[in-house]
């Protein structure tokens, strides 16, 4: 199996999703408030997996600005769950060695005083292992 | 009535408004929130993946605590009380995640989803009634035009939250009206703050929370309120229209005339 392949098969189990149920409507993307900030859109996620091109999916700056709202698992008609299928693929990124996306060393300069520590737990689950 | 109670870390700290104002009105409605001893952070948000076991333990050992004392188990911040049902869900209905948490928790008797999970303003609307709590209303918070924002956390995926209609929900508007004061209904009250990504990409979350802002004050709120830390400080941080933004507990301790005698607690 081609390491792409492995890791299709690796996001979908992660994620649960079976990409094949979508029915490219459109209503995840129409939903999403990061829409503008995606180079791969919400509803393209699911070809991607489809056809085996990780590489371009987990180098796409979209798995960063997925804000886990739900809005697309939501309103998905299909049940396609794009938020968890994106969610996978990050997940496929920062369970590697080296990967995460946020540092500690980081921290101390995006810290404010009245940032909640809700922010820094849930930035720390989404972003690094 | 009397309810575990699950605080989580917000609230301890930057959200402690949040909790005072929420116990001191509890206790005026005759509600006791009996505070799960040793609670431990539920993690800010839900892991999505399926074979996630070891972040959601902190979530079972306090549903567990609960389902021991044969309490239900009560929810304040919107973070916790989202991540709190979610794993609560999946110990009730995913096999695989029951089985191996339960394999990490050596209980005597395993946990298999048995507490019920309730936010807040659940036991509100569900329990004391907002017909009873309007009786209850000391000072009405009469003429204050308030615009409730939901955000994300309370209302999606709905099925799995049931906590209210997810496109267009009532409860903080019942809330509000209950407490004397007119809710003002606004587009944006469901859309997202952004969350998370706040920390790393303070523009992105900014702009979200100017057009939640703009809506809320071109339909005439002159406030919000949220049950949410984060939302609360991500809406804080707008630019543009600038409303107050306050916690729900703190307009009902309010409205319950015990807002003034803790109000140092929120200081220290």
């Amino acid at each position: 199996m081609s390491s792409e392949k492995k890791q299709a098969e690796l996001i979908k189990e992660i994620s649960g999703v079976n990409p094949l149920k979508c029915m490219k409507c459109g209503k995840c993307s129409a939903s999403c408030p990061s829409y503008n900030e995606m180079d791969i859109k919400p509803h393209q996620f699911v070809s991607y997996v489809i056809n085996e091109d990780i590489e371009s999916l987990v180098n796409s700056k979209s798995l960063w600005k997925c804000l886990s709202c739900f809005a697309c698992v939501e309103r998905c008609p299909r049940d396609v769950k794009p938020g968890k299928l994106i969610d996978a693929a990050r997940q496929v990124v920062v369970r590697q060695k080296d990967q995460n996306y946020l540092l500690a060393d980081e921290i101390p300069e995006l810290l404010d005083p009245e940032l909640p520590q809700q922010l820094l737990v849930s930035a720390f689950r989404r972003y690094r292992r | 009535m009397k309810y575990s109670y699950y605080p989580g870390c917000t609230l301890r700290t930057k959200a402690k408004d949040l909790d005072v104002y929420a116990r001191a009105s509890a206790a005026a409605l005759g509600i006791e929130l009996e505070e799960i001893e040793d609670w431990q952070c539920c993690g800010g948000v839900y892991p999505l993946g399926s074979d996630e076991i070891a972040t959601k333990l902190s979530s079972v050992r306090a549903l567990n605590a609960a389902k021991e004392k044969e309490q239900d188990l009560v929810t304040m911040c919107s973070a916790c009380h989202h991540v709190i049902k979610r794993v609560n869900d999946d110990m009730k209905n995913v096999e695989d995640i029951r089985t191996r948490a339960n394999n990490y928790m050596e209980l005597e008797e395993p946990y298999a989803g048995e507490t019920e999970v309730l936010h807040f303003l659940e036991v509100l609307r569900d329990r004391v009634g907002f017909d009873e709590l309007k009786k209850k209303v000391k000072n009405p918070l009469t003429g204050k035009k308030i615009g409730a924002y939901y955000g994300c956390l309370l209302l999606r995926p709905s099925k799995l939250l049931s906590f209210d209609d997810p496109e267009n929900p009532a409860i903080i508007e019942d809330f509000i009206r209950a407490i004397g004061a007119e809710p003002v209904v606004y587009p944006y009250r469901n859309e997202c703050c952004g969350g998370y990504i706040s920390l790393k990409e303070k523009d992105l979350s900014k702009g979200m929370c100017e057009k939640i802002m703009a809506s809320a004050e071109g339909f005439g709120a002159e406030m919000l309120t949220t049950a949410c830390p984060l939302c609360l400080y991500n809406l804080n941080k707008s630019t543009g229209a600038k409303l107050p933004v306050v916690y729900f507990t703190e307009l009902l301790a309010e409205a319950l005339g015990v807002k003034e005698e803790v109000k140092e607690e929120v200081q220290k």
